[in-house]
């Protein structure tokens, strides 16, 4: 028998995705993909996985699984959630085997908003327009394009079935500040006069609750147009920060539309979406102006991290709650290196 | 203002804009740069997405960078023929019936004409399908006769069918999914601008020119059977 993912329960809005949908946006289609690259990415490697392969992405809402057929490692990786299996408490950015009836649960933590579930082997499912990446509103991808509940089944190939020891994920470079966000001005900053960009950089902004995978608006005090807020739709990159009538920010995420209608003051640098995804409604924070050069440069930072080793610590068992794992930064006795394991 | 006007949206994507307005001489010069690059394919740039105006060209900028990508597209300026490809033009069948096309009663309200002239305005005229945007298989199409140039409703209203033909704001569109939607209803066509099930997915190209062509009931539930099964029932002629 092949193994298989079971899911127990899910919470709103978690969903299968790779690395996005590629070559359909001139047709309309969203490319999708994961709100966090980053920890997607990092998710998949920690297991051996490509970069870009299929992982469930979680929401604050949570999820819990158990293992068919066979064990299934999975590795966690994103935001500060809570992990357990079974009874077992475990650390926000783990390698673990899930066994056969065991049960992984994933909830929402002291920060973050998403994290990946990627897993050892592969995803069995068939892609869609090339692609296992899930975009709910156009009922793409995934399975039958919505997002996952409960008794859902993910056939997985070429699992990985030794009962792998449960290893914490060291990855500092998930590590990422949220309060500040770096933007390259455009494509339509000609849209706004000089003083209201500098009040778009001097303000600081909230996340509002409406916050998903479409787009994210912002409170603050709004900002003025300099020449109208309708602009003839053009091209919408990832991450572009428009300003409708009421002048308030909305910076359009992964499930965005390909093109629209509103002036795009600016553009989060790829490096930093992933940061910027994970705030939660609540959270505050600036944009700071980022040239092209240096947007390029923290790219390919980005890019030399994840291509160094990502640093497994095997746990002993033990059953410490997850409130205490997450309340320590070195937890002595329990690595079984001597190494201190910051947690991610 | 000096065309094309390159804008950065970001580090990965930029924006080779043409104008600020919606023409057919603009959005050729969009679809001549589009096809200039899926002949090149330059490594490192993933896609490219024409709209009305502009071309988004998504790029890895660790692969082709940015001023790499400027000297391409001014090579390309130099040496640009206004039309970069031949355009298809489609002949779709539209079935008016009530049933189908409910706000037709509206828009000749609002217009002053009968609801018999909304109808052969609409199947009079030749659209252009300027790009895609909001979901899979919507085209923009221009081109609605002055008019039909009604506004959009004030709240949208409830869920349309699939493969509703509706206009609104100037412009007329096929939907492919069932969606609330600011557009008037005008008809139903039996087509599919987007299938999963059929190679091609999705039916028209941006730049291809379009027609509806007015069928009875019984006629678009012959063919409606048709396009359920796969096949495309707009007739093609390739220039």
């Amino acid at each position: 028998m092949s193994a298989a993912l079971r899911i127990l329960s899910a919470g709103p809005g978690a969903t299968l995705q790779d690395g996005g949908r590629r070559g359909f946006l001139r047709f309309g289609v969203t490319g999708a993909g994961p709100m966090d690259p980053l920890a997607h990415a990092t998710a998949n490697l920690a297991v051996g996985a490509a970069a870009n392969a299929a992982a469930i992405e979680v929401s604050l809402g949570g999820l819990e699984l158990t293992a068919e057929g066979g064990s299934v490692t999975v590795a966690v990786a994103g935001g500060t959630f809570r992990l357990t299996l079974d009874d077992r408490g475990l650390p926000p950015a783990t390698v673990v085997a899930v066994a056969p009836g065991a049960r992984l649960s994933i909830r929402s933590g002291e920060s973050g908003a998403w994290c990946y579930v990627a897993v050892a082997g592969r995803i069995d499912i068939t892609p869609t327009l090339g692609s296992l990446a899930t975009h709910t509103r156009s009922h793409l991808g995934g399975l039958a394009g919505r997002a996952l509940v409960r008794d859902d089944l993910l056939p997985i190939a070429s699992a990985d079935m030794t009962d792998t020891a449960a290893c914490a994920l060291t990855a500092p470079w998930l590590d990422r500040p949220g309060d500040v966000i770096r933007v390259v001005l455009g494509p339509q900053d000609d849209y706004f006069a000089p003083e209201q960009i500098a009040a778009f950089f001097d303000r600081s902004w909230t996340v509002t609750t409406r916050a998903d995978r479409m787009a994210y608006l912002l409170d603050g005090e709004p900002i003025g147009h300099g020449k109208g807020f309708n602009i003839v739709s053009d091209g919408i990159a990832l991450g572009a920060i428009q300003v409708p009538g009421e002048g308030k920010p909305i910076v359009l995420m992964a499930d965005r539309q390909p093109t629209g209608g509103y002036p795009k003051i600016a553009t989060i640098i790829g490096t930093d979406l992933g940061r910027f995804a994970q705030l939660r409604p609540g959270a505050t924070f600036r944009f700071v102006a980022a040239s092209l050069a240096e947007a390029v440069a923290a790219r390919r930072a980005e890019q030399a991290a994840l291509a160094g080793p990502i640093a497994l610590t095997p746990l002993v068992r033990t059953d410490l709650s997850s409130e205490f794992l997450l309340g320590l930064n070195l937890i002595d006795g329990v690595v079984s290196a001597g190494q201190p394991l910051a947690l991610a | 203002m000096d065309y094309p006007r390159l804008l950065n949206a970001g580090e990965t994507a930029l924006v080779v804009e043409y104008g600020a307005t919606v023409d057919p001489g603009i959005n050729d010069r969009v679809l001549a740069l589009d096809a200039a690059f899926a002949t090149l394919a330059l490594p490192g740039v993933s896609e490219t997405v024409p709209t009305y105006r502009s071309l988004m060209i998504h790029y890895d900028p660790l692969v082709i960078d940015r001023d790499t990508l400027a000297a391409t597209i001014g090579e390309i300026e130099t040496t640009l023929a206004p039309t970069g490809k031949a355009a298809a033009s489609w002949t779709m069948p539209c079935c008016y019936d009530p049933d189908f096309g409910e706000d037709i009663a509206a828009v000749a309200q609002a217009t002053g004409l009968t609801p018999e002239r909304v109808v052969s305005l609409h199947s009079g005229a030749t659209y252009r399908v300027y790009m895609y945007g909001f979901a899979p298989g919507f085209s923009y199409l221009g081109g609605l006769p002055p008019e039909l140039a009604v506004s959009r409703r004030i709240t949208p209203r409830p869920p349309h069918p699939p493969n509703t033909v509706l206009i609104g704001g100037g412009l007329a569109l096929v939907s492919t999914f069932s969606m609330p939607t600011g557009w008037w209803l005008i008809g139903r066509t039996p087509e599919r601008m987007f299938s999963l099930a059929r190679d091609p997915a999705f039916l028209v190209a941006v730049g291809d020119t379009l027609r509806f062509e007015a069928v009875d009931r019984d006629t678009f539930d012959r063919l409606e059977a048709r396009a359920e099964a796969g096949e495309i029932v707009s007739r093609k002629v390739t220039a």
